[in-house]
């Protein structure tokens, strides 16, 4: 059985897989609902409330069902802005986003008039500087906008801080006057994408204007990308395989409308482009004629950008464009349909 | 009903880093091999086939889409996928079979931590209005459980060492003479980042004793979870680990698989389940030695069940975590019979 | 088979809108729970476990929301589960509830599945690419539009037929009074004369984005014997998975949805589907959807669908009413969408379902699909227990 481990290990591979940074993120619009809303409209005054659960318990912060009976929660109770360090822990290295730069304690922290704790920050300077049972107050950002970061941390009840606070996140619009409804959160997340050894192999042949596809060993079939598995039958893609840039249009359609993203002027034509000797058919662009003249089965070949814009993608080539040849039978290409 | 078993068990080997890509499938077309070789079977005798994984390791929608090229899904395959440990994946099959739709199942799970920071990523599981804007991260949130713990006398950092040592021939002395890297935690007290995948095949019992000499006859299985919120219960427990084992019969476990990727957490777990000294805890190395994200629990399960496989143990616990702090619980006894 | 029977108790949905930014998230899966529990007769102390289903966390942001859902859910100090199985997720998380109760482990379950896209950006969620890709940028719309096309040519179909599907959606979700879009005076005109998006689908041809959230109780037998006015007993349940794309795949008539459909109707001891189902409640993102899984469901013969439509026998009336609520060109909160067609298929043979509801709907059909039309989900639900 190690033998066939090994056949499908990557050792295979003179070169490692290709890898570039994948950053998602976007600034989530989070509608709070009654509860937090109240909770987080306090926060922008400069006060905090908690809401009493169905065991009378004081939640702060406050939620919106009781974790006891699940019902719904709405007799609210002012709280101190000071309270009692209940347990912490001291972090080193603050990653990014986290309420301090400097290295500071996380900490469950019992605000006077709560029954539970909340997790935040404590600017506490060093792990010599907090213990549990010690008192802290909240340390309010200097721009206050109605979300949790307007508590920009917790300090040593009695120290003193005016190191200036971080810029408030982004605010949802409203109306003058009304209860805040609406808090931003910005999710920005950093990866390292890595292609496979198999797309590698292929988007390395594309950066020298070549169009690499693979062979399935079980099932014969040619794949472009070639795959880390073929899909029916789960082995790698192994023998390599040169196609021409040509090939035809097995189906496709018309782009007409203006989204987020996009680069293109509508309209365009989105089609699937079955090379000549390949089984499967990829996605890419066909430009170059009008797009009401574009049919299944038209033949088209690639049309490459300048030679010095080319890199490890697909993106080398620009888009197809028709040959002038006669459209492939429908017979022919029917079953990549 | 029928009883359902352990059939088969491969992983995949436990690398810091795997070349492969973040849709698991170089990490998971060799342990297929492996777990058919090993039980005789091939993926057309495979009823149901379900996954655990998470979009959030791999920084993409749909990412769990992509592994299925490793199964070979055609002719089409009856298949499911939740978005949590592949150990919750375990408990769907499990039903399936339970029900009579299917006789043998396969389970899979994986992931690859190191394409992002997984430590930030994690701060996505707590509640995104008032706690994940201020991105605590999962090594701070388990150094204030730990804090707890210490300060009421639960435990003792030597007995943290204690588990961090078991196993590895380190000395429990020069493990404390480290220094804290998230104050109170040390090194040897955190889980390392893993890239892994494991599989299960699971059957009924009748057709496991046709695979295997002495089948690991999942005897019952438990799962609960707890309040997320963090300030409000008493971390120094896991109730939902307490309710999982009162539903089950644990007399007589000889051995215990815990998924525990923070020393603490075993004393934890063990208290939970009410594990005494005469039972064997993690002979695998648990998830200290290794704790690929996704699949770490599924191989709790598996490595659980290959003892039952080779007579080390007679009846055997198996424990899978999800979310922070031990927030929710999955417990499963597995004997010989 | 040893599966026990199993019920649809109750159900409950949201209104669904383009925002709800009236509620949190758990606010709005409340909104549908609370009425489920109402409409089912149960109370937090009935329920034995809680099966969540959504699509990619990415859309709103959270990972694995099902943890910070746990108190709202009411799930805490219960069994909870997750599932994803993209746009399909809807309808394999109702067939995961049920199999808590049809493997024996429960008496009564709480299902809910929704979405609340509009935290972030639907189109923006669905476009993410990876590097090295070529960013051909059309969007779900752009990504099925080619492959109807392919029906079209295959078919012969002539090019109104999508307008006919959208036309009659529509009027339908406007006797829906949770659907998102209320069009009582849209006609196959009007959609013809709609702006082209991807050709050839239409802006009305096309589901709208929609937050929103469906929830049901599911019970065992004795459960679905107490409920007032008759459950909705399961009859049979499939769900089947292919690649998104192979060599040689069938896009249009995936064999994936042709062979759920097929063990559907075996374990339903269904022989004419056409005949033997009263109302169809089936995923139609965008309006050619209906006659392609017309066919690849088996209720009519390859290439066919289309006649089907055109004849007005999905039409409220028709022969087989196809999304009497107005369907997912009415109202389209991804994860939501596939739980909203098993529960509307419950609905109709619990005789629920009010201004939309078919006349003697004995046996109705709930379907779901998902990703790059790789995965199936379905049930059969009917107002007597299977014999």
């Amino acid at each position: 059985m190690s033998a066939e481990r090994e056949r499908v290990s990557l050792k295979d591979v003179t070169e490692t897989p290709l890898a570039a940074p994948l950053n998602v993120g976007f600034d989530y619009t989070r509608s709070t609902g009654p509860v937090l809303g109240r909770f987080v409209t306090a926060l922008r005054e400069r006060r905090i409330e908690g809401i009493r659960g169905s065991d009378g318990r004081v939640h702060v912060p406050p939620v919106e069902y009781d974790p006891v009976t699940a019902e719904q929660l709405d007799e609210f109770v002012p709280v101190s802005e000071e309270g009692t360090v209940v347990s912490w822990s001291w972090c080193p290295e603050p990653l990014d986003g986290q309420p301090l730069s400097r290295p500071f304690a996380w900490a469950l922290v019992k605000l006077d008039g709560s029954d539970t704790a909340m997790l935040h920050a404590v600017d506490a300077g060093s792990p010599e500087n907090i213990h549990s049972g010690q008192r802290v107050r909240v340390r309010w950002a200097e721009e206050v906008v109605g979300h949790i970061r307007d508590i920009a941390y917790f300090l040593p009840v009695g120290a003193e801080d005016t190191t200036p606070t971080e810029p408030a996140p982004p605010v949802a619009d409203r109306e003058e006057g009304a209860p805040i409804s609406v808090v931003i959160t910005p999710v920005h997340l950093k990866y390292m994408h890595s292609a496979s050894p198999e797309e590698s192999t292929y988007l390395r042949g594309l950066a020298e204007g070549k169009m690499i596809g693979q062979r399935c060993p079980a099932c014969g079939k040619v794949y472009i990308p070639p795959r880390g598995a073929c899909p029916t039958d789960g082995v790698p893609t192994t023998e390599e395989v040169e196609l021409p840039d040509t090939g035809i249009v097995t189906t496709f359609c018309i782009v007409n409308v203006p989204f987020l993203g996009q680069r293109l002027k509508p309209p365009y034509v989105a089609a699937y482009i079955l090379l000549d000797g390949a089984d499967i058919a990829f996605l890419h662009l066909v430009l170059g004629c009008a797009a009401e003249d574009v049919k299944m089965g038209m033949r088209v070949r690639a049309a490459w950008k300048p030679r010095d814009q080319w890199w490890t993608s697909l993106e080398n080539i620009s888009h197809f464009e028709p040959t002038g040849e006669p459209d492939a039978a429908y017979e022919t290409f029917a079953h990549h349909l | 009903m029928p009883d359902v078993a352990i059939a088969g068990f491969a992983k995949a080997p436990n690398v810091r880093e795997t070349e492969g890509t973040t849709n698991g499938v170089e990490m998971l077309v060799p342990i297929f091999a492996e777990v058919f070789a090993q039980t005789g079977l091939s993926k057309k005798d495979i009823g149901f086939w379900c996954s655990g994984s998470s979009d959030y390791l791999a920084g993409r929608a749909f990412s769990f889409i992509a592994a299925v090229d490793a199964i070979g899904a055609f002719p089409p395959i009856h298949e499911s996928h939740v978005e949590m440990d592949a150990a919750w994946a375990l408990y769907e099959a499990w039903l399936k079979i339970k029900m009579g739709e299917v006789e043998t199942a396969l389970v899979y799970g994986f992931g690859k931590s190191s394409a992002g920071q997984l430590r930030r990523v994690l701060a996505l599981q707590l509640d995104p209005y008032v706690v994940t804007p201020l991105w605590p991260d999962s090594v701070s949130i388990a150094g204030i459980q730990a804090r707890s713990g210490l300060e009421a006398g639960l435990w003792s950092e030597k007995d943290l060492a204690e588990v961090a040592a078991r196993g590895t021939g380190k000395d429990v002395a020069e493990l404390l003479d480290t220094p804290y890297y998230a104050d109170p935690l040390r090194r040897h007290d955190i889980a390392p980042i893993t890239d892994g995948a494991a599989v299960i095949v699971l059957s009924t019992v009748e057709r496991a004793r046709e695979i295997v000499e002495r089948p690991a006859v999942i005897t019952g299985i438990e799962h609960r979870v707890d309040s997320p919120v963090l300030g409000a219960r008493d971390l120094t427990r896991s109730p939902s680990t307490e309710a999982a084992g009162k539903a089950l019969d644990l007399d007589g476990v000889d051995l215990a698989e815990l998924h525990a990727p923070f020393t603490h957490q075993e004393l934890i777990l063990r208290t939970a389940l009410g594990l005494g000294d005469g039972v064997k805890i993690n002979p695998s190395g648990g998830a200290l030695a290794a704790n690929p994200m996704f699949s770490a629990g599924l191989a709790r399960i598996g490595e659980a069940a290959v003892r039952i496989h080779s007579g080390e143990s007679r009846k055997a616990v198996a424990h899978a975590t999800s979310g922070p702090a031990l927030q929710q619980n999955l417990v499963t006894v597995l004997e010989a019979r | 088979m040893t599966k026990q029977l199993t019920a649809v108790l109750g159900t409950g949905q949201t209104h669904h809108r383009a925002k709800r930014q009236d509620v949190s998230m758990p606010g709005l899966l409340r909104e549908a729970i609370d009425r489920a529990m109402t409409d089912a007769q149960v109370e937090w102390a009935d329920i034995d476990a809680v099966v969540l289903g959504k699509a990619p966390d990415l859309f709103e942001g959270v990972m694995m929301p099902e943890l910070f859902l746990a108190d709202s859910l009411g799930a805490t100090g219960k069994p909870l589960l997750r599932v994803h199985t993209a746009g399909s997720v809807g309808g394999s998380t109702a067939l995961v509830a049920a199999s808590l109760i049809q493997s024996g482990v429960h008496r009564r379950v709480l299902t809910v599945a929704y979405e609340k896209q509009s935290e972030s950006n639907a189109m923006w969620g669905l476009s993410i690419l990876p590097p090295f890709q070529m960013p051909v940028g059309a969007g779900a719309g752009g990504y099925f539009a080619p492959h109807v096309r392919s029906y079209i040519r295959r078919s012969g179909a002539p090019e109104h037929i999508g307008a006919i599907v959208a036309a009659k959606d529509r009027r339908n979700g406007a006797l829906n009074p949770y659907a998102h879009l209320q069009q009582p005076d849209i006609t196959v005109e009007s959609v013809r004369a709609s702006q082209m998006l991807w050709d050839p689908i239409r802006y009305d041809e096309t589901c709208p984005s929609s937050d929103g959230a469906c929830a049901m109780v599911l019970g065992d037998e004795a459960a679905g014997d107490a409920v007032e006015g008759g459950a909705a007993w399961i009859h049979a349940t499939a769900m089947r998975t292919e690649p998104t794309t192979f060599a040689g795949r069938d896009q249009v008539n995936p064999r994936a949805g042709r062979e759920a459909a097929a063990a559907l109707w075996a374990e339903a001891g269904i022989t004419d589907p056409m005949s033997e189902v009263d109302v169809a409640e089936i995923y139609v993102p965008f309006s050619w959807f209906e006659p392609m899984w017309l066919e690849n469901l088996g209720f009519a013969p390859e290439g066919e669908g289309w006649k089907v439509t055109e004849k007005g026998e999905t039409a409220i009336g028709g022969r087989l009413p196809c999304n009497p609520s107005g369907g997912v060109l009415s109202s389209n909160p991804i994860g939501a969408s596939g739980m909203l067609r098993f529960s509307e298929a419950a609905k109709q043979v619990m005789g629920r379902a009010g201004d939309y509801q078919v006349d003697g709907a004995r046996r109705a059909l709930g379907h779901a699909y998902g990703g790059g039309s790789q995965y199936f989900s379905m049930w059969l639900v009917g107002s007597e227990k299977p014999s």
